[in-house]
């Protein structure tokens, strides 16, 4: 199969990688996904308490260069953006974005589950000041 | 050092240029056809041929009067199980193969199944090899046919083939193989293994796609088969249709290259396939070697790159061509069944890589890849979510993962 310059591109280069402090109580960290499926997302977001601003965002991915692809576009958007509207990140718009083959189209899916995760997990740690990082993906 | 590098000799051979150079005048100079008995034309073709089945006997210790020229060895496997499915079905309807066999053989077996046959599919072990008493255990008074592959096309892993024959023998019950992977590069003789009915192919022993040969045993038992492709009475009239002359003499002078090479070939690349798997080992942590070392093909290494997943793998490594067992690799989107049987997870089959070595393979091409590929992996892991967690000490087997 052949991968389109931007899929190559992000596998190549990746933006973003790593990780962020995920016991911060602006951090949210989703976690999508499972290794017996052959793709794990970790998306991060770190959220500006004052304006509500994504300020950062970090991934890693198990999977394949479409997922990684993904992932890595994923963070990129999400810089600069409200939590509001990372929501609004559709998967639709990465697969048009990187010109995802109709096979690939689960990766792009997972990359916006990671997006809700992360969200979800930020909201849940600024609404209930002690429970632990737990959000809408695999408890980490 | 000449790129990309072939390293997929399993998947296919190229045509050795001394098998192009046999074939050559067949196809516009003795472009006969052998079964045309009344001229020089045909005589010279069914020369070639007789020439080319003897050369293949050899190869596997049979007579030629054995050897059947098929399409192929998908051709052969179907043959070989639909035939005797079909001849014997008065005798019984019980077949028995294996869980890691080709899908030429699993989906003929599922096939007869739907028309009503019995089939039994045997497990695998860790090592990926049957065990001989599960074989034992499943054989009736209805079994016909044991149909087990000599050596896995994925994990080079070599089954207990002697040990097959000497049971299928003693309970009077056909044995096939499907030795595909093996024949030509590890010694095979049909008499000494005490097998009935053996696949073989050309493509894979450096002759040319579109021919292989089945050979099927004429004495103690002899062998029947009902045709699956009828016509003009062609090969004992077990496989109709006119012979393939040029792709015939190829796969004779492959058969006899082959023969002639293998003991100094196959430790050559042993010793290289040695060489990759100690240099990984060297360099990286956490890689699994799938299927036993001990009973396997000198020129196979399948590795698990734990935590990173194959098809990431590959594309990291673009100027080498290997496979892997991971879903994004195969057209159904699921991981590696053969992996899978073998019983080390689903996560470890995403992460295989298969290496074929084969006679063009050298040392620095050997070297050159492992280089490459560790620094992928390296590069990879360090952005596996996976890696992390296990550095961290999270047992992944405990976590609740959300399966999608």
């Amino acid at each position: 199969m052949a991968y389109s310059d931007k899929v190559i591109d992000h596998y190549e280069n990746p933006r973003n990688v790593g990780s962020l402090p995920k016991d911060d109580a602006n951090v949210g960290t989703g976690l999508v996904g499972a290794p017996e499926c052959g793709d794990v997302m970790k998306l991060q977001v770190m959220v500006n308490p004052v304006t509500g601003v994504i300020d950062d965002a970090k991934f890693k991915t198990f999977g394949c260069g479409s997922a990684i692809a993904s992932s890595s576009l994923a963070t990129e958007w999400l810089k600069g953006k409200t939590v509001e509207q990372a929501l609004a990140i559709k998967n639709t718009d990465i697969v048009s974005e990187l010109a995802l083959p109709p096979v690939k189209i689960h990766c792009s899916v997972l990359a916006e589950d990671a997006i809700k995760a992360a969200i979800a997990d930020y909201k849940s740690k600024q609404s209930q000041d002690k429970t632990s990082s737990v959000g809408a993906g695999a408890s980490v | 050092m000449k790129l990309p590098i072939y390293m997929d000799y399993h998947a296919t051979t190229p045509v050795d240029p001394r098998v192009v150079d046999a074939m050559l005048p067949y196809f516009t100079q003795h472009f006969g056809n052998s079964a045309s008995r009344n001229h020089a034309f045909g005589w010279a073709a069914e020369e070639a041929v007789d020439t080319a089945r003897q050369q293949v006997a050899d190869l596997i210790g049979a007579n030629p009067k054995e050897i059947i020229f098929t399409s192929g060895a998908t051709e052969s496997n179907n043959l070989a199980i639909k035939g005797v499915a079909e001849m014997y079905r008065e005798k019984g309807n019980h077949i028995i193969t294996c869980v890691t066999e080709h899908k030429a053989v699993i989906d003929t077996c599922k096939k007869l199944e739907k028309q009503g046959a019995r089939v039994t599919y045997l497990p695998v072990q860790k090592d990926g090899r049957i065990d001989l008493d599960d074989l034992r255990n499943a054989i009736t008074d209805k079994t016909i046919l044991i149909s087990i592959m000599t050596a896995n096309n994925e994990i080079g892993v070599l089954q207990p083939i002697a040990e097959i024959g000497a049971i299928a023998k003693e309970k009077g019950i056909l044995f096939h193989t499907d030795a595909v992977q093996a024949v030509g590069k590890v010694p095979v003789d049909v008499n000494a293994l005490k097998v009935d009915l053996l696949s073989l192919s050309g493509h894979k022993m450096y002759g040319p796609k579109g021919v292989g040969a089945l050979f099927v045993r004429r004495r103690n038992p002899r062998v029947l088969l009902a045709e699956q492709i009828s016509g003009g009475g062609h090969e004992r009239g077990m496989r109709s249709g006119t012979l393939n002359v040029p792709g015939i003499v190829g796969l004779g002078k492959a058969a006899a290259i082959c023969q002639a090479e293998m003991a100094t070939e196959s430790q050559r690349l042993s010793k290289l396939r040695d060489k990759l798997n100690e240099k990984f080992h060297k360099s990286l942590d956490e890689i699994y070697i799938n299927g036993s070392m001990e009973h396997r093909l000198p020129h196979n290494l399948n590795i698990s790159f734990a935590y990173v997943e194959g098809e990431s793998l590959l594309m990291g490594i673009n100027d080498v061509a290997v496979s892997s067992g991971s879903a994004c690799t195969s057209a159904s989107l699921e991981p590696s069944y053969v992996l899978k049987a073998l019983g080390a997870g689903d996560d470890l089959a995403h992460s295989s890589i298969r290496f074929g070595l084969g006679r063009w393979t050298t040392d620095e091409e050997v070297d050159y890849v492992v280089e490459k590929l560790t620094n992928v992996v390296r590069r990879l892991r360090e952005m596996s979510p996976l890696y992390e967690m296990v550095k961290e000490g999270v047992d992944l087997t405990k976590m609740q993962w959300v399966t999608h």
